[in-house]
């Protein structure tokens, strides 16, 4: 969104060896930000028996693809979580930006006769809640959510901030004639907001959605307060489960009769650096097409009515 | 009189619709938790026939989950991480941010600029279970990046995940890592949007690129770096638990450097069963943020009005 700005502004520009220290500069934080990334990769296309010998290396000795032989094998499971994370991440971006949108619609339109009240009703969530503790409680033992898939979807449903967003798009982006002109054809409000005003609202519905898509992805949070099911793991809590069930092995394995055979049916190190990497995978390669709504969302949430 | 408002529910019955779902959730989700930091107050017992008797049927304790609280060193210990690795998330992450910000607007070739703004945005997209596997991979004993260059230099082998001492500089490290490059694009966008005219001027009357940065860009930042500071310190009694929990890979032996305010409510419910001091914690946390937010906001207000979350 930056670049059509940009070329117009043709100011002094800073001289020639100042932009090669500020480009090297540059360079070195983005290699910063990517090179985890790249490591992983890496170390998940390493040989296992050279990765027991040599520990993870920039330039391994030898390459190998059996980490992801033996997931693509073996991986039930893996494509079970995937299969977890996609649905609630359609599902729940879904449940969001209907819940969020109308009701931002609704306490963005003037004459909507408790709008005061409907609006500090949705901000008074941002400046005080219950805690974990109590929210874990009604969660389980009023709503009975735990270890079903509607804990990993209803928590995060509704973000007074997406709503925040989605207003301020309501109140700059569409003019009242819009809606005006909506009432003189006779049209209702639920037929105002999805013919005229939603189309020209899509650039704000899609950085609610793409915030909200973000958050089910990379959720591992609700699962770790509400899911005990294996069958309702998403990909990144499995990560987290294979993690610290590997720690606890290693921390017993010598004082106790575990059978290596548990040891040895757990994933393998490059196997585990192959899961973190098909699980990221998806959003290192999508977020550059994406970026620019995710700029916009932080940008219009700071400018208000 | 009733039949006025019953006129102006009619007349708002379809916006009503509208806003009910959410409205439902936010009374489930957000509300009945916030009732529910009563039991704060009680010795909670769960009774089968469901929470509202739970709640009804517990004792009356009055303050002394928070007395106990207070006694351990636990109280003081999470308070004071909490407090001051956000303090250090605010400063340096200021710093750095507007740092990068003229740098990457500064740099002549667009293209490049923009390449390197895609790549310091990834960190922000990868969660924290990931970014717990990345710095595992420098950090493992026996097999990470670190303890191989170390060992280069002929220094033992060091056992990162018990070392406390260590762990402030990797915990700010990985959050300013992760969050920085989308920071600076919030910067990045204000330094867009600055009136050109006053770099023409500045141009005209002789001043280099130096002393624009000084005495143009960064002037017309301060109103957006001090909301931006102000709206974080009413933030400042929450700690990212992800960073926190998955980071330190939730490693007894680092607590005294790594426990905050909201792993430890997690551990109290789900591990160390110390239910009470636990939700007490949690109030504690929750009363206290929303006076700093409270004020903070305040001071936004009358600073900038436009810029104020309420």
């Amino acid at each position: 969104m930056a670049t059509s700005r940009v070329r117009k502004r043709n100011f002094q520009q800073v001289s020639r060896p100042v932009n090669v220290v500020l480009n090297m500069a540059a360079m070195l934080v983005s290699i910063v930000c990517v090179f985890p990334f790249l490591f992983v990769v890496i170390i998940s296309f390493t040989d296992e028996m050279v990765l027991a010998r040599n520990g993870y290396k920039i330039v391994p000795e030898a390459w190998s693809l059996d980490a992801y032989r033996y997931i693509f094998k073996t991986g039930e499971s893996l494509l079970r979580a995937y299969g977890v994370t996609i649905f609630i991440t359609v599902v729940g971006t879904l449940i969001s930006l209907v819940f969020n949108t109308l009701y931002a619609y609704a306490i963005s339109r003037r004459s909507f006769a408790y709008r005061k009240f409907f609006s500090f009703f949705a901000v008074f969530t941002m400046l005080f809640n219950g805690g974990m503790v109590p929210t874990y409680i009604v969660v389980t033992q009023l709503l009975h959510l735990q270890d079903s898939i509607g804990a990993l979807i209803w928590p995060m449903a509704v973000n007074a901030f997406f709503i925040l967003i989605m207003r301020t798009f309501f109140v700059t982006m569409i003019p009242d004639a819009v809606i005006e002109s909506g009432k003189i054809d006779g049209a209702g409000e639920f037929q105002t907001l999805f013919r005229l005003v939603l189309p020209l609202a899509l650039p704000g519905l899609a950085t609610i959605g793409l915030f909200s898509a973000l958050a089910y992805w990379n959720d591992w949070f609700n699962a770790l307060l509400y899911i005990e099911n294996p069958k309702l793991v998403p990909l990144q809590s499995m990560l987290m489960r294979i993690e610290s069930s590997m720690q606890f092995l290693m921390q017993n394995a010598s004082n106790s009769s575990i059978s290596t055979t548990i040891l040895t049916e757990m994933p393998q190190e490059t196997s585990r650096m192959a899961m973190v990497v098909l699980a990221t995978g998806p959003i290192v390669l999508a977020y550059p097409f994406f970026q620019r709504y995710f700029v916009q969302g932080l940008t219009v949430g700071a400018v208000k009515e | 009189m009733l039949s006025r408002s019953f006129k102006r529910f009619r007349q708002n019955k379809m916006l009503l619709l509208m806003v009910l779902p959410a409205a439902i959730w936010f009374v489930l989700f957000s509300y009945l938790p916030m009732a529910g930091s009563v039991i704060a107050f009680v010795e909670y017992r769960y009774d089968s026939n469901g929470f509202l008797s739970s709640i009804w049927n517990s004792k009356w304790v009055g303050l002394r989950n928070f007395e106990f609280l207070f006694q351990t060193s636990d109280a003081l210990i999470i308070t004071r991480n909490t407090v001051l690795y956000n303090l250090a998330f605010i400063v340096l992450g200021l710093v750095l941010a507007v740092a990068l910000a003229v740098l990457l607007v500064e740099i002549r070739n667009r293209r490049m600029s923009k390449t390197y703004q895609t790549a310091m945005f990834m960190p922000y997209f990868l969660s924290w279970v990931i970014v717990g596997y990345f710095v595992f991979s420098f950090l493992s004993t026996s097999k990470g990046l670190l303890n191989q260059l170390t060992s280069w230099f002929g220094l033992d082998a060091l056992n990162w995940y018990a070392e406390p001492k260590y762990w402030p500089f990797i915990l700010v490290f990985i959050y300013l890592w992760k969050f920085v490059g989308y920071n600076s694009i919030m910067y990045l966008a204000a330094i867009m949007g600055i009136d050109g005219s006053l770099y023409e001027a500045a141009m005209i009357d002789g001043a280099g690129k130096w002393k624009q940065i000084v005495h143009i860009t960064l002037p017309q930042l301060t109103s957006l770096m001090t909301i931006l500071t102000l709206l974080a310190v009413g933030r400042i009694f929450y700690a990212d638990f992800g960073l926190f929990y998955q980071v330190p890979r939730d490693s007894g032996l680092l607590y005294s450097t790594t426990n905050v305010i909201d792993t430890y409510v997690y551990r109290g419910l789900k591990t160390s069963g110390e239910f009470g001091m636990s939700t007490a914690a949690g109030l504690y946390q929750s009363f206290v943020g929303f006076v700093l937010v409270i004020t903070s906001n305040y001071i936004v207000r009358k600073i900038n009005k436009d810029n104020a979350l309420f």
